[in-house]
């Protein structure tokens, strides 16, 4: 179970590199997961999946698996006593399919078994004849309306234009492409798990669970259990690895039926395969854009058709649409926009969160024509940028104005003038060229390429979306705890709390409370926001702290609270000589305080796709040198340089981590990782078929971190997640094409894009 | 499940008796539901990712890749027997203080197989250090902070001669 840790030595305040309180278990392999978490008497449990894209059930049988000796119990859409159905933005996800299935891999059923061998034996006795179906999966035919609706909600999951200025302009330079992104999968190391305890009365339980936003979660349990939410409490289990995986309903529901059905601690967790189905995966788009520029490249407006395939269910979908098609215009000043976007429903897999939320999407199809543009009018592709960056104050396509500082132009020349790799030699070790170790390539073919990408990102959620974060701070005897429901996803915002604690409150010692559902929401690991809105609590919380500890000690030793600041850990009289440590000046007291850090309001887009909708912004460049075989088409990234706008660095260590490990992710959409689909069926559901970037396959990483304090912000940091996996990709993708000279408008490219 | 099958390994310097085991379990289920080293993490059950790697004989395997019950004649060591005692070694001091622990899901798999590495090859070039971990997949780090461990391991343990 998760207990409470001591953080003490070294002492990290913010700005430096202060360590992972959970590194030493981590690294002894004592660190709890939810998949290493047990309970006495404990059953497990499995799930039953459609093998069909798109089926009628006709029957289900479940006697022969309830008779298999071992086998407790058997639970299908029949036991949902409370909501058939959950969902983050539309509620239309079935918690077990009961008359169609609308996707491989949908649950069908569930079973609690004392073994995980028995529980795959019971699954494969379960009976259920499907009358199948032909299944919707070109996105096109869920827009013209030529398919029958899949599910009651319709084919079309949301419609969103965005009409600014004039929709008639053009300019002597028009270039345009149709961009395919491919879905990728979030692949967290960590595979879906959870133990589910019932309460001794048998009217509540405990959810121990790897989720991305415990209070979301309970919302959306309660409601299918029908139990009331102070019936049921969670508390997040180990969480290894996210990225936007595990901000859905997966077993979650399913876990908690079985532990109520059997009276008995249920634990559940996905085999790698069941993984792939288990959760949603970024979109797989089609963007048409064409871009009008004057003679210079400046961009006068732009035209954009965006296709999104949000999968049999909605999940995030309406957002990740508008987080496309808003980022039309990437870091860029743009004037004039006609934009249509759609986010469909097919009888592929669901698709909502992933790093990046839509606009990785949004990027590789306009840094793609960023490049179209510099070559019609003969610039680099760094002075197409620079001319054509955004500055703070500039209105977007949405009418919003940019708000966050914007330091785009320095992003992109500090990233240019990072030192280039050495030239490929003749003498070059030949297990690092492409192919590595399969030797595939001689020197003398290689080619060298060098590629652009540059990307604007929101941070936190939009369209009115109040998405707070609460924080508890307990100042005794010179201690400070702090209580809060963030996820801790492996980014490390259990480091950084503790951090905000010692600065603000000049204590040594921070004790992190066990993170779950008995204190206010914290919002979800997403959106690049818990630096932010969690740091943001934290702080608050903290200070409040300091205040009323300043009128304690003002009382007791006769000096105005308002002079009093932390030096260190002493308590100070800035005016006077006064001067004792924290631990002595909160000898004996207690003081307890909560905080909730709410960020600006946002709006809603009107039917024009005008409104304030986001909440502040980020930026990075990235340059990507690339060697390449043209014979094999294969490629091998040498060097990322990159400089990204993160507003203050809070932690050099884990910044630097978040950069590199967001670069990896961006490679491997590049040049490697997609889910194969064919007639609804996904071809590759495992680590032998899916493609992740390995030792061999990283570059060499040069990073510059843009320090410009974002005033907006509680800490002056923006969020530094999402940025490092958007541009990366594009960079990747250019520099293949300057090293073979082909146009290349697919992600991840593939071999025969670059050789045949 | 009838389970009634009896047998012993030797993990980390001492016999573990493994009782009312299914004869089909992998030596990682065996380790980590039946033998209390939850250490040993599963992730893809393939031997595709690393994440379960422990020493068998002195090679470096993918404990999901082998049955548990034909592993009885030989020496495993797991992450929890790395070291002797409750103290890290240079290696995994080394991760936590560069930055290479995230989730840390990949990193129990990690240290055994760095530690396997530096015992063959002290002196390893970086490309060695690239491939000899190449097996070992991490999802948060982009491995930038893992190469930086073992270089400040292998630097420590030089400058330590």
């Amino acid at each position: 179970m998760a207990k409470s840790s001591t953080v003490t030595k070294p002492r990290g305040i913010l700005g430096n590199s202060a360590l992972r309180p959970d590194g030493a278990h981590k690294v002894q392999g004592s660190f709890e997961f939810t998949s290493d978490l047990h309970a006495e008497n404990m059953l497990w449990g499995a799930t039953l999946r459609s093998p069909h894209p798109y089926a009628r059930i006709v029957s289900i049988d479940t006697s022969a698996a309830l008779a298999l000796s071992g086998v407790q119990c058997v639970i299908t859409a029949d036991d949902v006593p409370g909501k058939p159905t959950y969902g983050l933005i539309s509620s239309d996800q079935p918690v077990f399919a009961k008359d169609i299935v609308r996707y491989m891999g949908e649950p069908v059923a569930a079973v609690a078994a004392d073994h995980p061998e028995t529980c795959r034996r019971a699954l494969a006795l379960i009976t259920v004849v499907y009358e199948v179906l032909t299944p919707l999966t070109e996105p096109e035919d869920a827009i013209a309306g030529t398919f029958a609706p899949i599910h009651p909600d319709g084919n079309v999951i949301r419609h969103q234009r965005i009409l600014r200025g004039d929709q008639n302009i053009s300019g002597p330079i028009v270039v345009e492409g149709d961009y395919v992104i491919g879905m990728q999968d979030q692949a967290f190391l960590g595979l879906e798990a959870a133990l589910a305890i019932p309460d001794p009365d048998g009217l509540g339980l405990h959810l121990h669970v790897a989720t991305q936003w415990l209070h979301e979660d309970l919302t959306q349990i309660s409601a299918c259990l029908n139990l009331p939410a102070d019936k049921i409490r969670l508390t997040l289990g180990g969480v290894g690895g996210a990225f936007g995986a595990r901000e859905d309903i997966s077993l979650q529901v399913h876990c908690c039926l079985l532990a109520l059905k059997a009276g008995r601690p249920i634990k559940m967790q996905y085999s790698r395969e069941e993984s792939f189905f288990g959760h949603v995966h970024r979109h797989p788009a089609t963007i048409f854009m064409r871009h009008h520029a004057d003679a210079e490249g400046k961009i006068i407006k732009i035209d954009a058709r965006f296709v999104f395939d949000g999968g049999a269910y909605t999940s995030t979908s309406p957002a990740v649409l508008i987080n496309g098609i808003t980022h039309t215009q990437g870091p860029y000043k743009c004037d004039n926009a006609t934009v249509d976007g759609y986010a469909v429903r097919t009888n592929n897999p669901p698709c909502g969160a992933m790093r990046g939320f839509g606009v990785v999407q949004a990027c590789f199809a306009h840094e793609s024509q960023m490049d179209k543009i510099a070559a019609a009018v003969g610039k680099s592709p760094v002075e197409i940028r620079l001319i054509n960056a955004m500055v703070t104050g500039d209105p977007l396509i949405t009418g919003q104005i940019m708000e966050s500082v914007a330091p785009v132009a320095r992003c992109i020349s500090e990233t240019d003038a990072i030192p280039l790799p050495e030239p490929l030699g003749l003498s070059v070790n030949e297990l690092s060229l492409p192919g590595g170790s399969g030797l595939t390539a001689s020197r003398s073919n290689i080619v060298r390429g060098i590629g652009w990408g540059v990307s604007m990102k929101n941070l936190m959620y939009s369209e009115g979306f109040d998405d707070y974060a609460t924080a508890r701070c307990t100042l005794k005897d010179g201690v400070a705890s702090l209580k809060f429901a963030t996820s801790e996803v492996g980014q490390g915002f259990v480091t950084l709390a503790p951090q905000i604690a010692r600065s603000v409150l000049g204590v040594d010692e921070v004790i992190l409370e066990p993170i779950d559902t008995q204190i206010g929401s914290a919002g979800s690991t997403s959106a690049s926001r818990q630096t932010w809105m969690s740091g943001g609590a934290v702080d608050g919380a903290c200070r409040l702290v300091r205040e009323r500890l300043f009128h304690h000690v003002g009382l007791m030793h006769s000096i105005d609270p308002l002079r009093l600041v932390i030096d260190g850990t002493d308590v100070v009289d800035q005016v006077g000589t006064f001067r004792i440590t924290v631990a002595e000046a909160s000898d004996g007291i207690e003081i307890i305080e909560t905080f909730e850090h709410h960020h600006r309001a946002t709006e809603e887009l009107d039917e024009n796709g005008q409104g304030n909708c986001h909440t502040a912004f980020a930026f990075v460049a990235h340059r990507a040198v690339v060697d390449v075989d043209p014979e094999l088409g294969l490629v091998k990234v040498v060097q990322i340089a990159t400089a990204q706008d993160v507003g203050r660095v809070l932690n050099p260590l884990s910044a630097i981590g978040q950069l590199e490990g967001g670069i990896a992710q961006g490679l491997g959409l590049a040049v490697m990782e997609e889910i194969v689909m064919k007639d609804g069926k996904v071809r590759n559901p495992s680590f032998t078929d899916y493609l992740l970037p390995t030792a061999l396959d990283a570059p060499d990483v040069v990073a510059v971190m843009i320090e410009e304090y974002e005033p907006q912000a509680p800490l002056g940091a923006k969020g530094i997640g999402e940025p490092p996996c958007i541009s990366v990709t594009p960079a990747i993708v250019a520099a293949i094409r300057n090293a073979i000279g082909k146009n290349i408008e697919r992600i991840p490219v593939r071999p025969q894009d670059i050789c045949l | 499940m009838s389970a009634n099958e009896f047998y012993s390994l030797h993990v980390n310097g001492k016999p573990m008796p493994v009782q009312d085991s299914w004869v089909g379990e992998s030596l990682l289920y065996v380790l980590r539901e039946r033998l209390g080293l939850p250490g040993t993490k599963g992730a893809c059950e393939q031997g595709e990712c690393g994440s379960c790697t422990v020493l068998m004989d002195g090679d470096a395997v993918c404990a999901c890749l082998v049955m548990a019950a034909t592993a009885i004649n030989s020496e495993i060591v797991t992450v929890e027997g790395i070291t002797s005692d409750s103290a890290l070694s240079d290696v995994q001091r080394s991760f936590v203080e560069e930055g290479a622990v995230q989730c840390g899901f990949c990193t129990p798999g990690l240290i055994v197989a760095v530690h396997h590495l530096l015992e063959k090859n002290p002196q390893p070039s970086e490309f060695e250090v690239k491939e000899a971990i190449s097996g070992n997949i991490c999802r948060c780090t982009g491995y930038g902070r893992v190469f930086a461990a073992v270089e400040a391991t292998i630097r420590s343990r030089t400058e330590a001669k």
